[in-house]
């Protein structure tokens, strides 16, 4: 990962209440994700300098924004940050190249035209350098609001939900945007979001925030699995939770037992009595369906069953209920692989499981 | 026509405008951003000269000016004559008068600029001043004219408070307004007609000027 791009370490009891510490490692794409009012756009406000927190540091690399110990509070305009506000915030009465252009004010007068001009060509914009933002389409102001972002060289680029407003078609293809933007870009991005399929699609870690605290923090997948956390239950994608025992741990593979009606499961050794009763988890997307059991595995859990019915999933995929014994359990796969497997209902199968999440002691 | 006082009523709205104009900017903005005790105080202390009979106002402006007060005392200390009675103390009156004409339209235009716009122009590199100038200024500027011509045209139509802090001695402090009356007051009809006729025309065109600039704000923000 090396060494951090950026420290962020905050603590205050109000009126936002604030606890937590986090580092973004250069070139990463981390999302902060929670509730409205977990204080994620408070966050962003105090590394931008916007909002100063009682008390905390932030640092990028080298250059210190904010030190409660040192009195240290450097003033926005002098924290090489870039935001992209949720309403954009663009300068109204200038022109989409005028509002990036009054960005580049580090850099020589006469070169910051062709600059801006490079940005809005960067953000898919040219030939529009000239309007004005009430003559944009929600998209490209955002795309504009992107460009005057990066246009100070940031250290960061903070992106304050900056899908919400968009429709879907064009929250895609902003979406590929960001993805470009990243391959070139030695900064971190720092995404706030209420939408864990933003996170799943643009993020390479997220900070579960829940009043001003991270209660999870980790890559997607991880987290995605954290149904213990009401946001992400909420959030998350389909799967099937089953009522568990534990049947045996097995030290010497690091893994434990769990009776299930399914039939037996293993998992990552787990902390827990023999004969505890809990409640798992398998996310649907991690249940890989086969027509004959496979040999040389790295997953534990295959499943017999048969195929109980097919629905149309997230575009491109279908959702497969299967039947394993009692319990029907949940697979997406693709459109292509129901072809080629020629599944129908009826059809037999081996359901591979990678993933066992533990959401909490069964009642 | 008395061409005296149509110069006089002039240069007391270029005069007033003059210094109204900083005090504008700088109340309105601190009235629409910033948050403090006795912001409610000051707001209605700032509205007061509309709501007081202009008889009123001028009567505690005369005490100020007088020869008794602290202010009208130094002023005759330094230029040797009374603040009362002199074009002076009627550009201060005036001025003191036409703040809620010019500092409420500039409040208002400030207020109406987003505040993530002008944080957006903190991120973006712009120093308080610079934000000024390139964001706020250029945003509030029709507001900040709709203010300047509304205390222009009122200037120069105030009767009550300029009769009693000024009088009506010409050259010095008889206004038009004032002359209008003394015309009508020494039965020419004509010449206070022709005046009268004057400040209507005048009155007409500050408020279309102010009109089309509220619409330009409302098509920007639309």
């Amino acid at each position: 990962m090396g060494e951090a791009a950026l420290a962020v370490r905050l603590r205050q009891e109000g009126p936002i209440p604030l606890d937590l510490a986090f580092t973004l490692a250069p070139g990463e794409v981390a999302a902060l994700f929670g509730p409205s009012g977990a204080g994620k756009t408070t966050v962003l406000r105090a590394i931008a300098g916007l909002f100063r927190a009682k008390a905390g540091r932030i640092a990028a690399g080298e250059a210190v924004w904010f030190c409660s110990e040192s009195d240290t509070f450097l003033p926005p305009h002098r924290r090489a940050v870039g935001l992209v506000f949720q309403d954009y915030a663009l300068f109204p009465h200038m022109t989409a190249l005028g509002n990036v252009a009054a960005a580049l004010g580090h850099r020589p007068t006469a070169r910051r035209r062709a600059e801006a001009l490079a940005l809005l060509a960067a953000v898919g914009l040219e030939g529009l350098a000239d309007r004005r933002p009430a003559e944009l389409s929600g998209g490209q102001r955002q795309r504009v609001a992107i460009a005057r972002a990066l246009a100070r060289d940031p250290a960061v680029l903070l992106l304050d939900e900056p899908f919400a407003a968009l429709d879907r078609a064009v929250r895609l293809s902003l979406y590929a945007e960001v993805e470009r933007l990243r391959a070139r870009l030695a900064c971190p991005i720092l995404l706030v979001t209420h939408d864990f399929d933003e996170v799943a699609r643009l993020a390479d870690r997220v900070l579960v925030l829940e009043a001003g605290r991270i209660v999870a923090e980790g890559d997607v997948g991880a987290v995605a699995a954290r149904t213990d956390i009401a946001v992400i239950a909420a959030a998350a994608e389909p799967g099937t939770v089953l009522d568990a025992t534990v049947a045996e741990h097995l030290p010497e593979r690091g893994l434990t037992r769990l009776d299930t009606p399914a039939g037996p499961l293993l998992c990552p050794v787990l902390d827990a009595a023999i004969g505890a009763r809990l409640r798992v988890r398998i996310p649907a997307r991690d249940v890989i369906l086969a027509d004959r059991l496979p040999e040389g595995l790295s997953v534990h859990n295959a499943l017999r069953g048969t195929v109980a019915s097919l629905a149309p999933g997230a575009p491109g995929t279908v959702a497969v209920s299967v039947a394993v014994g009692p319990v029907m359990l949940a697979a997406q796969v693709t459109q292509d692989a129901v072809e080629r497997l020629g599944l129908s209902p009826g059809s037999p199968v081996v359901a591979l499981v990678k993933s066992v999440a533990v959401t909490r002691p069964a009642r | 026509m008395d061409w005296e006082a149509f110069l006089l009523s002039a240069e007391l709205g270029l005069g007033t405008v003059v210094g109204l104009t900083p005090l504008a900017l700088w109340l309105g903005r601190v009235l629409a951003y910033r948050s403090f005790r006795g912001k409610g105080v000051a707001e209605a202390l700032v509205a007061l000269p509309l709501l007081l009979p202009p008889t009123v106002v001028g009567f505690y402006l005369l005490l100020a000016f007088g020869r008794d007060s602290p202010l009208g005392a130094a002023f005759e200390a330094v230029t040797g004559r009374l603040l009362a009675f002199s074009f002076e103390g009627l550009l201060l009156a005036s001025i003191l008068v036409n703040i809620p004409f010019a500092v409420q339209p500039a409040q208002r235009a400030f207020e109406s600029i987003e505040p993530s716009v002008r944080e957006a122009g903190a991120v973006s590199g712009l120093s308080p001043w610079q934000v000024f100038l390139r964001i706020e200024l250029p945003l509030a500027w029709p507001g900040l004219v709709t203010g300047i011509v509304l205390a222009f045209a009122h200037t120069i139509g105030e009767f009550g408070v300029v009769l009693m802090v000024g009088g009506s001695i010409p050259g010095e402090t008889r206004t038009v307004a004032i002359a209008i009356y003394d015309r009508v007051q020494a039965f020419d009809d004509r010449g206070a007609g022709i005046m009268a006729a004057t400040l209507l025309a005048l009155s007409v065109l500050a408020l279309a000027v102010t009109n089309t600039l509220a619409r330009r704000i409302g098509r920007r923000h639309g």
